[in-house]
């Protein structure tokens, strides 16, 4: 039942961030906040910079991989039978259901990941009102959707590696032929991309446990969102070059 | 580690949080720049036993024995391999970028410390990775420091190329995670947490030329990551991505179709914005100096920011003028030949900058400012030798000699390590609290730049003459061996100024601990490192955060107190 106690002036309350020291106002320009003060805004600020640095990197390691497939894909090789150059690319039989099952996966985990993100904004944006003496918000019933995203996350990473066991059945292995080695290498190197964003979702949660402050778990709940969404995008992109451009 | 703050950590107390593990960017800075000094030593030995084994090839040397040619190989492996990597991009972006730029920019640390201190540690276990494969059966790898396959991608190409040749990759392969960490810190930092003032354009030149060293590293680093993913693939795991039907010792290997180019382009997109991830602190460095011991305002600021973002821009389109003798299309190699000449267009706006830098300045000849005429007289005698190598007509008959070992070591090698030396004696008070001796500082610096001119020149005339490089014996071959006196000279020239490198160390151990105590701005320079006290408290500027009303660089103006106007100084001076 929520209760206002109007002898506390909203003006002068210090913002709730777990007990942690008044927040002084934002540094204006260029520089931020001070030592010692955690100044969570140009914290935030500073790592989603961070992050597009880190994405940016990604993409090379992924521009290079694609260009590789391409011109590998060109080589003539010399054939010893036929006395001529053939093209040695080869096919491979991917297990179309289950890849499609994991994209869903991983598209259904990227919209859990955008709802945990917008619950956590709404917490933080939330606290300063909930750490009024007397105010509550009712009965808060948290959906989990944090842990939600780390379960497709794994989901995914279990079918990618039942998609790797029916490509094995199959008779294609990583050495079989240039193709179904860019089928292992995309895979594997996407699913290790995507296991450090997991591991963030994981740090996260220990930060709840160790009690750190709401926006300390803010921030990477936010920059581990965008990581998401682009393994996400990452994935399709993948996906699309393995399916058609074979 | 993203949600770490940038400075809400407090001074640590423990020996181990404070030097060992530390997160303070200058401690992670001077640790830095110490695992370099332990490398360019390595380095140098290595290069000594290469130098005389080529002419006195039956000799018998310490730690190593008779020299085989394979020794010779992985020798000649291993010394470009650290040096580029350890020395060259460790020490002056990983050292003084880590120690100077947030001081620079009146930061209290780093955007992320913790990620700081893992680029560091990662860096340290992808050294210790390298010199692993000196140990391992078989010994170091053979493949040189471009890694070309498929020698570098079969096990049974020779003795190097076994476990050692595993150690390489892995080694860089880390190096590279450590450097797209540091290159992300970097970024954000500059670019997030300047004092208040400090605007783009205020920016010291060492700031931008570590920003834009940052940026080349984000985007260079990810894609010799992927060419070495590829690398170990086939070599262990049986895939053809570079191996094309290869046959060893009469047998067979099990690759087919692989193309080695493809590694060669991926490597040299890599490969070529690494010389400038080598050269541009260098640059920047030479610039703060030559303005600062001129007691003039930087000839031309805009134009050499513009100078250094067209030179890290042009690095990424030229990496076709190292592969000209791959078969490559004659109108490939045009394009190549043409953007690697633009490249001389900046090249030359910075150095034409720098000379009227010091155009009737009132130069005080201190031994940093030494060493910056000395970058910039490197800069330019290696630099010429650029356009030559950049003719693909031209490059057919110099290719593979020891023209290009000339040219590269002059431009990318000693230009920067003299970068390194400008910068160790300019910054070393601010560092160490301490100033280094002045006179064997000047010894030193005469000692190198002579001997460095007499190793390399000569390596040129050698190079027209038709001397090939990697060769680890030629005196008995009748062409070559005619070259053997000019060799000898370039060897005994090259223990004399190793020999002389021990007096760098002695005074830098010595000062460190009993040189005279340095005044806070002991040069009367204008940047911010040396408003603060000397060396600077742990969060930088004493719990004061600085506030910027000048550019970098104001000697000399009309009206002021004193020659030079420092950044912080509140606006009551007008400058134009």
């Amino acid at each position: 039942m929520a209760t206002y106690t109007p002898s506390t002036p909203i003006d002068n309350v210090q913002l709730g961030r777990g007990g942690g020291p008044p927040v002084p106002p934002a540094g204006g320009g260029d520089g931020g906040g001070r030592s010692g003060s955690p100044n969570y805004g140009a914290r935030l600020r500073r790592a989603r910079l961070g992050l597009i640095c880190a994405i940016a990197t990604v993409c090379m390691v992924f521009i290079s991989l694609t260009s590789a497939y391409v011109v590998r894909q060109g080589l003539p090789t010399f054939d010893d039978t036929s006395r001529s150059y053939v093209r040695d690319w080869g096919e491979v039989h991917l297990p179309w259901m289950l890849l499609a099952v994991n994209t869903a996966l991983l598209l259904i985990s990227s919209i859990t990941m955008e709802a945990a993100r917008r619950d956590v904004t709404r917490q933080a944006a939330l606290s300063p009102v909930k750490s009024i003496p007397g105010i509550s918000l009712g009965d808060e019933r948290h959906f989990p959707w944090l842990g939600i995203t780390v379960l497709l996350g794994l989901g995914f990473l279990i079918g990618q590696w039942m998609a790797w066991g029916e490509l094995h059945n199959g008779g294609f292995y990583i050495n079989t032929n240039p193709n179904s080695s860019f089928v292992f290498l995309l895979t594997a190197t996407h699913g290790v991309h995507l296991a450090g964003g997991i591991i963030a979702l994981l740090w996260a949660a220990i930060t709840t446990l160790l009690r750190k402050p709401l926006e300390a778990r803010r921030i990477v709940v936010d920059v581990t969102s965008w990581y998401w969404h682009f393994m996400a995008f990452l994935w399709i992109y993948i996906f699309a070059l393995l399916a058609f451009a074979r | 580690m993203v949600a770490q703050d940038a400075h809400a950590h407090s001074a640590p107390q423990g020996f181990i949080r404070k030097y060992i593990f530390s997160l303070d960017h200058k401690v992670i800075g001077i640790q830095y720049f110490f695992l370099a000094l332990t490398a360019v030593f390595v380095g140098m030995f290595l290069s000594v036993l290469m130098r005389i084994h080529m002419i006195w090839p039956a000799a018998s040397l310490p730690l190593v024995g008779e020299i085989k040619p394979e020794t010779y190989l992985s020798l000649l492996t291993m010394h470009g391999t650290i040096m580029v990597f350890f020395v060259l991009t460790t020490a002056p972006q990983g050292g003084f970028g880590n120690y100077i730029l947030p001081i620079q920019i009146g930061a209290p640390d780093m955007a992320f410390p913790v990620l700081n201190m893992l680029s560091f540690w990662t860096t340290f276990v992808g050294f210790v990775v390298i010199l692993a494969a000196f140990f391992v059966t078989g010994g170091a790898p053979l493949h040189g420091w471009t890694g070309y396959p498929p020698l570098s991608a079969l096990q049974s190409a020779g003795p190097g190329e076994g476990l050692g040749a595993d150690l390489w990759i892995t080694s860089i392969a880390v190096f590279c995670v450590a450097s797209l960490m540091g290159a992300l810190n970097f970024i954000t930092t500059t670019l997030d947490l300047r004092a208040k003032g400090m605007t783009l354009m205020r920016l010291p030149l060492t700031v931008w030329s570590w920003f834009i060293t940052a940026i080349l590293g984000l985007l260079a680093f990810g894609v010799l990551l992927s060419a070495g993913i590829l690398l170990l693939l086939d070599r262990n795991l049986g895939t053809s991505f570079y191996v094309p039907l290869v046959i060893v010792n009469g047998q067979v290997m099990g690759h087919k179709g692989g193309s080695p180019l493809l590694w060669q382009h991926l490597f040299w997109f890599f490969g070529h914005p690494e010389v400038y991830i080598a050269i541009l602190p260098g640059m920047g460095v030479a610039s703060q100096i030559l303005s600062t011991f001129s007691r003039k305002p930087i000839f031309g600021y805009k134009a050499m920011v513009y100078a250094m973002l067209s030179i890290g821009f042009f690095g990424f389109m030229v990496w076709g003028h190292h592969m000209f003798m791959s078969g490559m299309s004659p109108y490939s190699a045009f394009a190549f030949s043409i953007l690697t000449m633009c490249i001389g267009v900046p090249s030359a706006i910075k150095t034409f900058n720098w000379l009227g830098t010091m155009l009737k300045g009132r130069i005080r000849f201190h031994t940093p400012m030494l060493y910056a005429i000395g970058f910039v007289s490197l800069f330019v005698s290696g630099g010429l030798s650029g356009p030559f190598l950049a003719q693909p007509v031209l490059d057919i008959p110099l290719h593979d000699t020891y023209f290009v070992v000339g040219h590269f070591h002059l431009i990318m090698g000693v230009a920067a390590i003299f970068g390194i030396f400008a910068a160790t004696y300019y910054w070393f008070p601010k560092m160490f609290g301490r100033m280094m001796n002045e006179t064997w500082g000047r010894v030193h610096f005469f000692i190198t730049l002579a001997g460095t001119y007499a190793i390399f020149m000569p390596m040129h005339y050698l190079g027209m003459a038709g001397q090939t490089r990697r060769y680890s014996e030629f005196t008995q071959v009748a062409y070559q061996a005619k070259l053997v006196p000019l060799q000898t000279f370039m060897t005994y020239a090259a223990i004399i100024t190793i020999t002389a490198q021990f007096i760098f160390v002695i005074n830098l151990f010595w000062s460190m601990f009993k040189g005279p105590k340095a005044s806070d701005n002991p040069w009367e320079a204008t940047t911010l490192e040396w408003t603060t006290t000397t060396p600077p408290p742990h969060d930088n500027f004493g719990g004061v955060t600085p506030v910027v009303y000048h550019g970098p660089y104001e000697y000399g103006v009309p009206g002021a107190p004193r020659d030079f106007v420092m950044q912080t100084d509140p606006a009551t001076v007008s400058t134009h």
